[in-house]
């Protein structure tokens, strides 16, 4: 039961993009169509998910007993790099099909801000329990992904909106976002963790 | 020199990092809800983004092309964990404030950007220049998103009050809906004194 808030939590009530402001800049920069939009949700969400489980157990295991905890900062970060390496190079051996659809976002999932700070959160939220970070991880990534889905519904249909060329392309992207934020925010308090 | 000067000008206006480049929009979102912590922020990021930049620009003739990226990336982790600690030794409060974001910085996009296309190509003097500026438009912009919105949701600013009881705050202004919108906002107002002043 305490996972199953933990997931509506980090996907819903706390979502990364739109309560957290983790992952703008895919969030604006990737979403101008529904298929790329989709693509990055899935590979950021296998990062996410995969780094989770590497650098809570490093974190639990190697760093803390050596008491090397303060270096965390460089080990998540080249976790996560290495990380998006190895998927780099599977997936183009593999499945070229995907990889090209994926192209140059693959190697920016590195830096990006959501993978990090899941990583970051787990560790102060859920330092005691691998399970938990995991499952908050794929919270996170099912959080992200539908974000960046229901943003790029909404900019297809903006790109045929008469808008003001003042407000062209980031205003306006932002002033949507702020919109389902407010929509987001009605799950405020549903869930008290 | 003159180069110099001309870089540190550009990052404040011209090649403004959040009203004009529009990067490194996640921390500029999440903790602008008070001066205090967009200058804060700021600074951090400034530091560490002319420390690397300098570092990148000294050892640049030693780094293979093929694993920039990874060497650029732990380069400025090293000096965000240096930001880290001193920002817990000396300012706990704000450290407190800033949360994840002080580690976040890492992956601010502006710093790989500038060690990737500026810093790992020009001189030392102009580097140090260019961070400056870019640093010092990054921090500029970040108070004045939170001076904004610290007037808007708590009617105060640097915690003094300024806006009389009587009047209503404005809550939403310090929850997310209110950064995106004063962000666009603010883009919206450096566009039009940019078109009016060209």
């Amino acid at each position: 039961m305490e996972l199953v808030l933990i997931f509506i939590s980090a996907a819903l009530v706390n979502n990364f993009v739109l309560s957290r402001s983790l992952g703008i800049c895919p969030f604006i920069g990737v979403s101008k169509r529904l298929d790329t939009s989709l693509g990055m949700g899935l590979a950021v969400a296998f990062v996410m998910v995969l780094a989770s489980a590497i650098t809570h157990t490093v974190y639990n295991l190697i760093l803390t007993p050596l008491s090397l905890g303060y270096l965390y900062i460089i080990v998540f970060v080249l976790i996560t790099a290495c990380l998006v390496q190895v998927v780099e190079m599977y997936l183009k051996k593999n499945s070229p099909a995907l990889y090209k659809a994926l192209g140059i976002f693959l190697p920016l999932i590195t830096t990006n801000c959501a993978v990090l700070g899941v990583l970051l959160l787990n560790i102060e939220l859920f330092a005691g329990s691998l399970l938990s970070a995991v499952v908050h991880a794929v919270g996170a990534a099912a959080g992200f992904t539908l974000a960046m889905v229901l943003f790029s519904g909404i900019r297809d249909r903006l790109a045929y909106s008469p808008v003001p060329k003042i407000f062209d392309g980031i205003p306006i992207a932002m002033i949507v976002a702020s919109l389902m934020s407010v929509a987001f925010l009605g799950f405020a308090g549903m869930i008290n963790l | 020199m003159m180069k110099a000067l001309v870089r540190f000008k550009k990052g404040i206006l011209d090649e403004n990092p959040i009203f004009s480049q529009a990067i490194a929009l996640c921390p500029v979102l999440a903790v602008t809800t008070s001066i205090v912590n967009g200058i804060g922020l700021g600074l951090a990021t400034l530091a560490v983004l002319m420390a690397s930049s300098l570092v990148v620009c000294f050892i640049r003739k030693w780094i293979p092309p093929q694993v920039r990226i990874p060497c650029f990336i732990v380069i400025s982790a090293t000096f965000t964990t240096v930001v880290r600690l001193l920002m817990e030794a000396f300012f706990p409060a704000l450290n407190e404030a800033l949360g994840i974001f002080i580690p976040l910085i890492v992956v601010n996009c502006l710093i790989l950007a500038r060690m990737e296309s500026f810093a790992s190509r020009n001189g030392p003097l102009t580097v140090a220049f260019d961070s400056l500026g870019m640093g010092l438009g990054f921090t500029l912009s970040l108070s004045l998103i939170g001076f904004v919105r610290e007037m808007m949701g708590f009617g105060t600013v640097f915690g003094v009050v300024v806006i009389p009881e009587v009047i209503p705050r404005n809550t939403l202004m310090i929850l997310p809906p209110g950064g995106f919108l004063v962000l666009a906002l603010l883009i919206v107002g450096f566009r039009f004194i940019r078109k009016r002043g060209a």
